[in-house]
């Protein structure tokens, strides 16, 4: 029973290479990569480049000089030269949401989801367009706040926000950048759950640093630490896994041992 | 007064102010009852009162010239404040070589420069407004700079990763967020407007409150004089109120102000 390979044969995205900023060499010989239709987690402590290898993906700046190659399905780009060059087209199937809600003060709820289509100028009238926003907000249960500005809603409601704004840019590949550490427990558990459901036909690729969210919504889990990228073995169930299955918590147990040797 | 709220921002309660202006008035009274200085150096408050009813046409006609210098130069003076700071945040070379000018001219004491204003543009009205432009382009221009550049890194790596234009990201990411900043600098250039139309109207003018003050002092009319000055000061108290009204409905449409 090989659930951890589901749909193994087709690699979403990859990525090898290294990584310098300044003289000191952040990653070297890196080498992991997406299965399409799976949630991949990055798992490592904090200034080990999780944030960095992801910014790269997603084509943004990150100050430093990455020798490598990305690759898409079924797109192939390699280059050597300027890390913002070279992922530009990997970019563009790509979709990023960070830690923090981002979203913009002067827009209300609809408006803020809507961000994408505003920033790149694209005609938003269209019925079509209209109904997608409104399942959107259904799907993030959101419907009675959908004209609210940001700083009338809560915590978990904001990051609700910009998880819909995440999904209407409709990309295969998501990037999420600890999304979820700034929530408290039971809104992070609840995010979780509704992030799993609305994602679940995308590639997704989470960095976190909490072994109890890796544990709970990975396919495929990676350990990154400064020695390199790790492979780790999942429980053999489906994700999203109970918290409170003992599996689960064996797992746990054993990836915190693995994450203090 | 609420100590979470900077001094520019602060609303005027209007009873308070009415206890304080009558508590000054007052004791200005009083000082020239007691001391019975002459009319000609300090009118008491009940003798420009007096002349602010006599000359109240006269107040009128220089007071409304003066507002239109004053509001002219405000907003045409925003206005290219506002298209400098968004042309240097476009441009990197503009930025290069704008910036030390902009940062120099600034050593320039811009009231020495009312009379060559006055040579070029005429005793009218356009040496005043060039006057008050040249007094509040900088605060405007600086500031809603400062905040076009202050955007979050946040806001701009999401604009990135949607794909927005450098031009795109300008209007919908860094203009909005830079609104607040726009609006300290246009409350800041309301206090400085009515000083350059006033210096632009004493270096040459035959209108405006400015002229009239000076006319009165040739001649004078010290409670005229006094009673120019009132209506100046009621006039600035008005154009503050305005714009404060105008910058809170601009930061709280930028989702500043809750």
């Amino acid at each position: 029973m090989l659930v951890n390979n589901r749909q193994s044969t087709l690699v979403g995205l990859s990525i090898t290479g290294s990584f310098q900023r300044d003289t000191s060499l952040l990653f070297s010989d890196i080498a992991f990569e997406l299965k399409q239709g799976c949630w991949t987690c990055l798992l490592g402590p904090s200034g080990v480049g999780k944030s960095t290898l992801l910014r790269l993906l997603a084509g943004l700046s990150t100050g430093g000089q990455f020798n490598g190659r990305i690759q898409t399905n079924p797109e192939f780009i390699t280059a050597d030269q300027n890390d913002i060059q070279m992922t530009n087209d990997v970019a563009d199937v790509i979709s990023y949401m960070a830690q923090t809600d981002l979203l913009f003060p002067w827009l209300d709820v609809r408006q803020n989801i809507m961000l994408g289509h505003r920033l790149r100028h694209e005609k938003n009238s269209t019925l079509y367009y209209k109904q997608t926003v409104d399942r959107l907000i259904d799907q993030v249960g959101l419907g009675a706040h959908e004209h609210k500005r940001p700083h009338q809603l809560s915590g978990g409601m904001r990051q609700r926000v910009a998880l819909a704004r995440t999904l209407m840019e409709d990309q295969p590949i998501v990037l999420l950048d600890e999304p979820f550490s700034a929530l408290d427990a039971r809104t992070r558990d609840d995010m979780q759950s509704l992030a799993f459901d609305v994602l679940k036909d995308k590639t997704v690729l989470l960095v976190t640093h909490d072994p109890a969210e890796a544990i709970r919504l990975a396919h495929h889990l990676f350990v990154m630490t400064h020695d390199g990228i790790h492979n780790h073995q999942t429980p053999e169930n489906l994700p999203p896994r109970q918290v409170e299955d003992p599996k689960t918590l064996a797992a746990q147990a054993e990836l915190l041992r693995v994450l203090k040797s | 007064m609420r100590s979470d709220i900077p001094i520019s921002k602060q609303k005027i309660n209007g009873r308070d102010l009415a206890v304080s202006v009558l508590i000054i008035l007052i004791g200005w009274q009083l000082v020239v009852w007691v001391t019975e200085v002459p009319r000609y150096i300090l009118p008491g408050p009940l003798a420009v009162a007096e002349a602010l009813v006599k000359y109240a046409d006269l107040l009128a006609m220089h007071a409304w010239v003066t507002a239109i210098e004053v509001v002219g130069g405000l907003i045409l003076g925003t206005l290219l404040g506002i298209t400098t700071a968004m042309y240097l945040t476009m441009s990197a070379t503009a930025t290069r070589y704008m910036m030390p000018i902009l940062v120099i001219s600034q050593t320039v004491p811009v009231f020495a420069l009312a009379p060559i204003l006055t040579l070029w543009f005429g005793y009218g009205l356009g040496s005043k407004i060039a006057m008050t432009i040249l007094i509040i382009y900088f605060p405007v221009a600086s500031s809603f700079l400062d905040g076009l550049r202050a955007t979050p890194k946040g806001f701009l790596d999401l604009a990135q990763s949607m794909r927005a234009t450098r031009f795109n990201t300008l209007i919908h990411v860094r203009l909005p967020a830079a609104l607040p900043s726009l609006s300290s600098g246009i409350r800041l250039a309301t206090v400085y407007a009515p000083i350059g139309a006033i210096i632009g109207e004493w270096v040459g003018a035959s209108q405006g409150l400015g002229y009239l003050m000076l006319l009165a002092n040739g001649r004078v009319k010290i409670d005229l004089m006094f009673a120019a000055l009132v209506t100046l000061c009621i006039f600035t108290l008005l154009l503050r109120a305005i714009t404060n009204a105008l910058c809170n409905r601009l930061d709280h449409w930028a989702g500043q102000s809750h």
